[in-house]
């Protein structure tokens, strides 16, 4: 079952009289469960792709369906309500909120949610365990590393049960041990939990990681692999 | 989590924090101190004019007020004291007076002034004079040359207490009156201009120096609440004779000052707006700096499933906070000047000439009124969220990915 579905879709950027065609009539279906990377280099469309996915951004054209929702047909509000209970977002630049501590940095969405404090605090505490930041409860992100601020946003992305997890360049600001234990936490997760992951990366690491790779070049896609 | 986000959000940076409160702070110090400052203004010229002669009611003789001659005297004082001990409540108190235009001279000036015969008994309840003679006596009952002038009047005519002092006025006949008094007291006054003005006499010597038998210029009603004057008035107006006497309240009786205290009170909110216009940009411009500092984290928001109202609603709680804490600050020190001030007022002598016109003392006491109190903090919160409306909107307009993209 594919939980994402992109029909020919299609994003021109408009900088003054000069329009950029950052994707030219993509189409990829993503199955339930998958791990996979959307790669290639700066400018390639990929974050402009996962962006689109995450209802982030609009499509000038095209169709795009995520969880069974045609997102392309939705406005914002609807979008928030997407993102909220179906998208987690892991970014390049972590994007904690710093005045808030690592538990209440993952239990926001869950307010957002309307989940009670009781329960937040108790799903915050033990995802925290889980990506092995016990006892960091109450540091704000500044007195984190970075490798330890991707893991609280990896866990922010998966405390509310989302359907998919998009990271954008996730390992990209991590030296390359925090970079490969934190992939290692998101397959475990990809596969006991079976969130369905969806990576933007030029790190080949990342791509070595990732169970299905897809090439994106000049706004289309170069190369599809399913790897062994 | 909503309110600690908003409380931590707006302690990121202190230093505009603090500059944006103390704006805020000072603003409603000045709302509350300086509306106090006009509402005591306003409260001393009410006082002045109600304890300067006025009361809280006056009855005269229907066109004294117009003409106030001689001849448009209450001829038949009685009768309508005889109502007034009938309707009037125990604790309400009333004076009838002579009240006539007269020349006061001696050897070397000469001067306008207004006679006023008085009851000393009835009239030491219900108006200054008794309370204001600082040099010798206040007049007693039946003293047909004693005399009390005030300080000014003294200077002005370089005289002393014990000399003597003449009045002329027209009499009942239309002949001129006159009479040599001697000075027995002297009086005081908030208002100099009250001290030049009026000398006083017994009721009985200006009634016996104008001819006038038994008449009077008006009566004098002073009630336990100056708020009753209007209810008061109309029940008098049902029982005395519309066609021969006009009952007045003060509110009628001093025009100037009921027009001063109406542009008051009109004043007092247009003062409110200014302050609030000069700290508005403040706020709007402090709120919109912080935003556009934090637009990558509105992005996240966004990101993370916050809904556009949910982003104008963080906004305006941070701004609550702020306007919240200088409200309570400002509104501590406004009490706390009003309250330095209560017993040494402001002395503006050095203006009370001026002042005097319009009825103002030498000295202003502030005076606090909850509802003012209670105005200008509405109007830095109203305003000042209507005003953080504008930033938070703004923040909330961004799509998730240009908010992002901002660095």
């Amino acid at each position: 079952m594919n939980i994402v579905e992109c029909r020919d879709v299609q994003k021109i950027y408009r900088q003054g009289k000069v329009e950029v065609h950052a994707l030219r009539g993509v189409s990829l279906s993503i199955e339930k469960g998958g791990f996979l990377a959307l790669a290639g280099p700066s400018g390639s469309g990929k974050t402009t792709m996962l962006n689109i996915i995450g209802g982030l951004d609009y499509a000038d054209a095209g169709s795009i369906s995520v969880n069974g929702n045609q997102i392309d047909r939705m406005n914002q509000t609807e979008l928030a309500n997407l993102r909220l209970h179906n998208i987690g977002f892991v970014f390049q630049a972590y994007n904690l909120i710093p005045v808030l501590s690592t538990m209440e940095n993952v239990e926001f969405v869950m307010l957002l949610q309307g989940v009670l404090p009781a329960e937040r605090r108790a799903r915050a505490t033990s995802i925290l365990d889980d990506v092995g930041l016990a006892g960091l409860y109450h540091r704000r992100p500044a007195e984190l590393s970075g490798g330890q601020q991707q893991r609280v946003a990896v866990a922010r992305a998966i405390v509310s049960n989302p359907s998919i997890v998009l990271a954008d360049e996730p390992t990209a600001n991590l030296d390359s041990k925090s970079g490969e234990g934190l992939l290692e936490m998101m397959r475990e997760m990809n596969e006991t939990k079976g969130v369905t992951f969806i990576f933007s990366t030029h790190d080949r690491m990342v791509m070595d990681f990732a169970r299905r790779l897809v090439q994106v070049r000049d706004g289309l896609v170069a190369e599809d692999r399913v790897k062994e | 989590m909503y309110l600690q986000l908003a409380w931590r959000n707006i302690w990121r940076n202190p230093r505009r924090t603090i500059v944006i409160m103390t704006a805020v702070v000072i603003g409603v110090w000045a709302m509350i101190f300086l509306g106090a400052l006009m509402r005591g203004v306003s409260a001393q010229m009410v006082k002045n004019g109600i304890a300067t002669l006025t009361g809280h009611i006056q009855i005269h003789q229907r066109g004294f007020r117009n003409d106030p001659v001689i001849e448009n005297s209450i001829h038949e004082p009685e009768m309508v004291e005889a109502l007034l001990a009938q309707y009037l409540s125990s604790n309400a108190l009333w004076s009838s007076r002579v009240r006539v235009d007269a020349i006061a001279n001696n050897a070397r000036h000469t001067g306008g002034v207004t006679l006023v015969g008085i009851d000393p008994e009835r009239e030491a309840a219900i108006s200054f004079i008794a309370q204001a003679v600082v040099e010798g006596d206040y007049l007693i009952p039946g003293d047909q040359y004693g005399i009390i002038v005030g300080q000014a009047l003294l200077d002005k005519f370089e005289t002393k207490l014990g000399r003597k002092l003449v009045l002329m006025s027209q009499d009942r006949d239309r002949d001129i009156a006159s009479r040599a008094f001697r000075i027995g007291g002297v009086f005081r006054a908030e208002m100099e201009a009250t001290e030049k003005q009026f000398v006083f006499i017994t009721k009985e010597a200006a009634q016996e120096m104008l001819k006038m038998g038994s008449d009077i210029s008006e009566i004098s009603i002073l009630l336990a609440d100056y708020k009753d004057a209007e209810g008061v008035a109309d029940d008098l107006k049902e029982v005395i004779p519309a066609d021969s006497y006009e009952v007045e309240t003060w509110w009628e009786l001093l025009p100037l000052v009921t027009a001063v205290l109406t542009m008051y009170d009109w004043f007092i909110y247009i003062w409110y707006l200014v302050i609030f216009i000069a700290m508005g940009f403040g706020i709007v411009n402090t709120i919109l700096m912080a935003v556009f500092e934090r637009i990558r984290e509105f992005g996240l928001f966004r990101a993370l499933g916050m809904k556009p109202l949910w982003i104008v609603r963080e906004v305006l709680t941070e701004s609550f906070f702020l306007l919240t804490l200088g409200m309570i600050i400002g509104s501590g020190l406004g009490l706390l000047s009003v309250y330095a001030l209560a017993d040494t007022g402001i002395d503006l002598s050095a203006l009370s000439e001026g002042l005097e016109f319009v009825g103002m003392s030498r000295v202003i006491y502030p005076v606090i009124i909850i509802k003012d109190v209670v105005a200008a903090n509405l109007v830095v919160l109203v305003l000042g969220i209507v005003v953080s409306a504008y930033p938070a909107i703004k923040a909330a307009r961004f799509t998730p990915v240009e908010a992002m993209a901002r660095t």
